[in-house]
C-alpha cells in the first residue's frame, strides 16, 4: 500500500492553500485582538477584515464590498438568505427551487413546507439541466423567492442562473443562488447580472472550513439570521473571526489569479481522466451535461457494481473520491441528484465523482486512471449482474 | 461517511473467498435486487445423501460489507449439514467478521436470507419471503414484511426502531412506517417481560400517512415476483432471460439476455412481458428493452 494520497474529492473540501495559511497565522498568535474593540490593538484589525471583504467582492464582481456578509459556512449563507427573503415578505408564501439542490437548501425548504409554505420543486432533464422558462412559468404573485444553485456539487452541471435572474428581476422576485461549487471555478460577475443573493463557502476554494460569505445586493431588505451584537453592520452577529476572514480573502485572491488555470489545466486533467477511463473500462456512463459543467468535476457510473465497494477499493490505494450510492451515504437512499435526472437506481448506486483542483497533477491523473480498470473488473467478477462478455 | 470496518471485514472484501458461479450447484439462493442496492446469489453443492454442503460460492452486488458478509457466509457453511448451516445466525456471520457497523447489519441478514433461500430451493420448498401470505408489507420502500421484522427483532434482541432499520433497511427511506415498526417491537417486547420495553423512535415522528397508492419499491417487488414466477421460466425454455433495469411511472425498462438478447423475435417477447405485467399490476405499462 502506498502512502501518497491522491485527492480527487475537491467538491467535498479542498486543502488550505499554503499562502492562505500563512496569511491567517498572525491572527491566531500575536494579533489576537477583537476587531470591534475601541483600542488600536484590536480595532486596527478592522482593516484586515475590510481588505478581505474587498477581495471577496472582487472575486464575485460585486459592486461594493459592503454587499458581502461573512458567515460561518455555505449552509449558514443559504439559510440566512432564505430566512431573510421569507421574513421580509411575510405575505408571500410561495418558493421555487429545484430537486437537485444541496441539503442546506432542500432541508430548509422542507422545514418551511411543514410550516405552511408552498414549495415548487423543479425537475431537471437527463443532463441535469433546467430551462429558464421552466422556472419563470412557475412564478406567482405570492412568490417570495426563487433559489437555484449555480453549479451542482455532484455533477458539476451549471444552471443558467444569470438568465433566470434577469427574467425574475423583471417580475421583481428575489433570486438567491448557492454558488458554493461555482465560486473560484468559473467567473462570477455580480455587477453585470441581476442575482439578488449569492452564497459561497471558504473550504471549497482553499480557505479553511468554518468561514463562508453571503452576497446581498445593495437595496435588498435584509433580516439577520443570527441575532446578537452589531458585527457585520448588524446583519450577522458573533465576534468577528479575523483569521478566518483574512484566509477567505486571500483564497479569493488566489482563486481570481488561478481562474484561467482552473479553466484550462484543471479541465484538461479532468478530460484526460475521463478519456483514459472510457478507453479502458467498458459499460460506463458519464453523468451530466458534457459542456455546461464545472471544469473540475467528473461523474462516472460503472455499470453492474456498487459505488461504496469501488470507493473502498480506491481508498485502499490512497485515492479519495465520492459516490452517489446509497450505501456510502448512510441514508439507504441513492443520490437525490441522479434520481432527479431520471437515472435508474443501478446508475445511481454505481456513480463515482472525481473532483479535481489546481493541486492535482497529470501524473496523479494517469495513476488513478491506471488502477481503475482492475478495481472495476474485480468487482464485476463478484457481481451476479455482470454480463459474461464483460468479464471473460 | 467512512465506515469503521474491522480488519477481517476489509480482508474479506479486498480478498473475497469463493467468488463466482458453481456449475454443479444443486441449491441456489437469490435475494435482494439492484434497485435496493444489494443482492446476493448463493450457490451450494449439497450431498443428496448426507445433506452436507460440499462447496459454496457467491456472487454479490453491493457495498464492501455485503461482499465481506457473503464471503464469510460461504466459509462458515462449507462442510456443514444443511441443518447445521441453518442454525447459523446473522449475528454469527457478523461475529465471524469481528463485527459489522450497526448500520450494516442488514448485510449479515441478507447472507442469512440467501442461505435460507438456497436450502428451500434444494428441498423444493418455496422460500418464505417470496410468499405474500407469510407477512404483510410494512416498509413499502424496501418491501420488508412484518414477519421479517419480527424475526430479526427476536433473533437479535432488538429494541429500537433504528436498530430494525439497520438490520432490515425497513424505515430507512421515506420513514412513513417507523410507527408500525415501533408497534411490532412493542408487541414483541410486551410478551417478553424480562426485556426492556422502551422503544426509541427516530426523529420525524410527524411523518405523513402512507399513501394508498402502491409505492415504487412495492411495485418493483411485484414486478420482480412475476418475472421470477412467470416470465423468466418462459424465456428460460428458449435459453434466454432478462434483467429488470428500472421502473419509472408506467415505463418498465428491461434488458433481454442470453438467447433473447438480439433475438429477431424480441418484440414479441417484449409484448408477452407487457401482457403478463399488465395482468398482475392491473394498470397500463410500457415495457422498454434497453439493449
Amino acid at each position: 500500500m502506498e502512502n501518497q494520497i491522491y485527492y480527487f474529492d475537491n467538491n467535498a473540501t479542498t486543502r488550505v492553500a499554503p499562502e492562505v495559511l500563512e496569511t491567517m497565522l498572525p491572527y491566531f498568535s500575536e494579533l489576537y485582538g477583537n476587531s470591534s474593540s475601541m483600542h488600536d490593538f484590536g480595532g486596527s484589525l478592522g482593516d484586515v477584515v475590510d481588505k478581505a471583504r474587498s477581495q471577496v467582492a472582487n472575486l464575485l464582481g460585486a459592486e461594493d464590498p459592503s454587499e458581502i456578509i461573512f458567515t460561518s459556512c455555505g449552509t449558514e449563507s443559504d439559510n440566512a438568505a432564505i430566512n431573510s427573503a421569507v421574513l421580509s415578505q411575510p405575505g408571500k408564501k410561495h418558493i421555487i427551487t429545484s430537486k437537485v439542490e444541496h441539503p442546506a437548501i432542500i432541508n430548509y425548504y422542507e422545514y418551511l413546507e411543514k410550516n405552511g409554505y408552498d414549495i415548487t420543486w423543479l425537475d431537471v432533464d437527463g443532463d441535469g439541466l433546467l430551462s429558464p422558462e421552466s422556472v419563470i412559468n412557475k412564478v406567482r404573485s405570492d412568490t417570495a423567492l426563487v433559489s437555484l444553485m449555480w453549479a451542482n456539487n455532484e455533477t458539476g452541471v451549471i444552471f443558467p442562473v444569470e438568465e433566470i435572474a434577469a427574467e425574475l428581476k423583471k417580475k421583481n422576485v428575489i433570486f438567491h443562488t448557492d454558488a458554493v461549487q461555482a465560486a473560484g471555478k468559473i467567473p462570477i460577475d455580480l455587477k453585470n447580472n441581476q442575482i439578488t443573493m449569492l452564497s459561497i463557502s471558504g473550504h471549497k476554494l482553499h480557505a479553511p472550513k468554518g468561514i463562508g460569505a453571503l452576497y446581498v445586493r445593495r437595496g435588498t431588505m435584509f433580516k439577520p439570521f443570527i441575532i446578537g451584537g452589531h458585527q457585520e453592520r448588524g446583519r450577522r452577529a458573533g465576534t468577528t473571526p479575523v483569521a478566518m476572514i483574512a484566509g477567505l480573502g486571500k483564497a479569493c485572491d488566489l482563486a481570481e489569479m488561478n481562474m484561467d488555470e482552473e479553466n484550462v489545466r484543471v479541465k484538461y486533467l479532468r478530460d484526460l481522466l475521463e478519456n483514459l477511463i472510457s478507453e479502458s473500462v467498458p459499460a460506463i456512463e458519464f453523468i451530466g451535461h458534457r459542456d455546461q459543467r464545472l471544469p473540475n468535476t467528473a461523474n462516472i457510473s460503472f455499470g453492474y457494481i456498487e459505488g461504496e465497494a469501488i470507493l473502498l477499493m480506491l481508498s485502499e490505494m490512497g485515492i479519495a473520491a465520492s459516490s452517489g450510492s446509497a450505501c456510502s451515504s448512510g441514508s439507504l437512499e441513492p443520490s437525490h441528484v441522479l434520481r432527479a435526472m431520471g437515472k435508474p437506481f443501478e446508475t445511481c448506486h454505481a456513480s463515482i465523482r472525481f473532483s479535481l483542483s489546481i493541486y492535482n497533477t497529470e501524473e496523479e491523473v494517469r495513476h488513478v486512471a491506471s488502477v481503475i480498470p482492475d478495481i472495476i473488473r474485480t468487482l464485476r467478477r463478484i457481481s451476479p449482474f455482470t454480463p459474461r462478455e464483460l468479464i471473460s | 461517511m467512512a465506515w469503521k470496518y474491522s480488519e477481517k471485514v476489509k480482508d474479506h472484501y479486498l480478498h473475497p473467498r469463493n467468488v463466482g458461479e458453481l456449475s454443479n450447484a444443486n441449491a441456489i439462493g437469490e435475494v435482494g435486487s439492484m434497485v435496493c442496492g444489494d443482492a446476493l446469489k448463493l450457490y451450494l453443492v449439497v450431498d443428496q445423501e448426507t445433506g452436507v454442503i460440499h462447496n459454496a460460492s457467491f456472487q454479490t452486488y453491493g457495498c464492501g460489507s455485503a461482499i465481506a458478509s457473503s464471503s464469510a457466509l460461504t466459509e462458515i457453511i462449507k462442510g456443514k449439514t444443511l441443518d447445521d448451516a441453518l442454525a447459523v445466525t446473522n449475528q454469527d456471520l457478523a461475529d465471524y467478521l469481528d463485527g459489522l457497523p450497526e448500520e450494516k447489519m442488514h448485510c449479515s441478514v441478507m447472507g442469512k436470507e440467501a442461505l435460507e433461500a438456497a436450502v428451500a430451493n434444494f428441498r423444493g420448498e418455496k422460500f418464505v419471503h417470496d410468499d405474500e401470505d407469510e407477512g404483510k408489507i410494512i416498509c413499502h420502500c424496501f418491501g420488508v414484511t412484518d414477519k421479517q421484522i419480527e424475526k430479526v427483532v427476536k433473533e437479535n434482541h432488538l429494541n429500537s426502531v433504528e436498530q430494525v432499520t439497520n438490520y432490515t433497511k425497513a424505515g430507512g427511506a421515506c420513514g412513513s412506517c417507523l410507527h408500525k415498526i415501533e408497534d411490532i417491537i412493542n408487541e414483541i417486547t410486551s410478551t417478553t417481560p424480562e426485556r426492556q420495553r422502551t422503544v426509541d423512535v427516530r426523529g420525524g415522528t410527524t411523518s405523513p400517512e402512507l399513501k394508498s397508492k402502491v409505492s415504487l419499491y412495492k411495485k418493483i417487488k411485484i414486478i420482480e415476483e412475476i418475472l421470477d414466477s412467470e416470465i423468466r421460466p418462459a424465456l428460460g425454455l428458449d435459453h434466454g432471460g432478462l434483467d429488470l433495469i428500472d421502473v419509472e411511472g408506467e415505463n418498465i425498462y428491461v434488458r433481454l439476455i442470453g438467447k433473447c438478447h438480439g433475438c429477431a423475435n424480441s418484440d414479441i417477447t417484449v409484448d408477452f412481458i407487457k401482457d403478463q405485467l399488465q395482468q398482475v399490476l392491473g394498470e397500463t405499462v410500457n415495457v422498454i428493452n434497453v439493449d
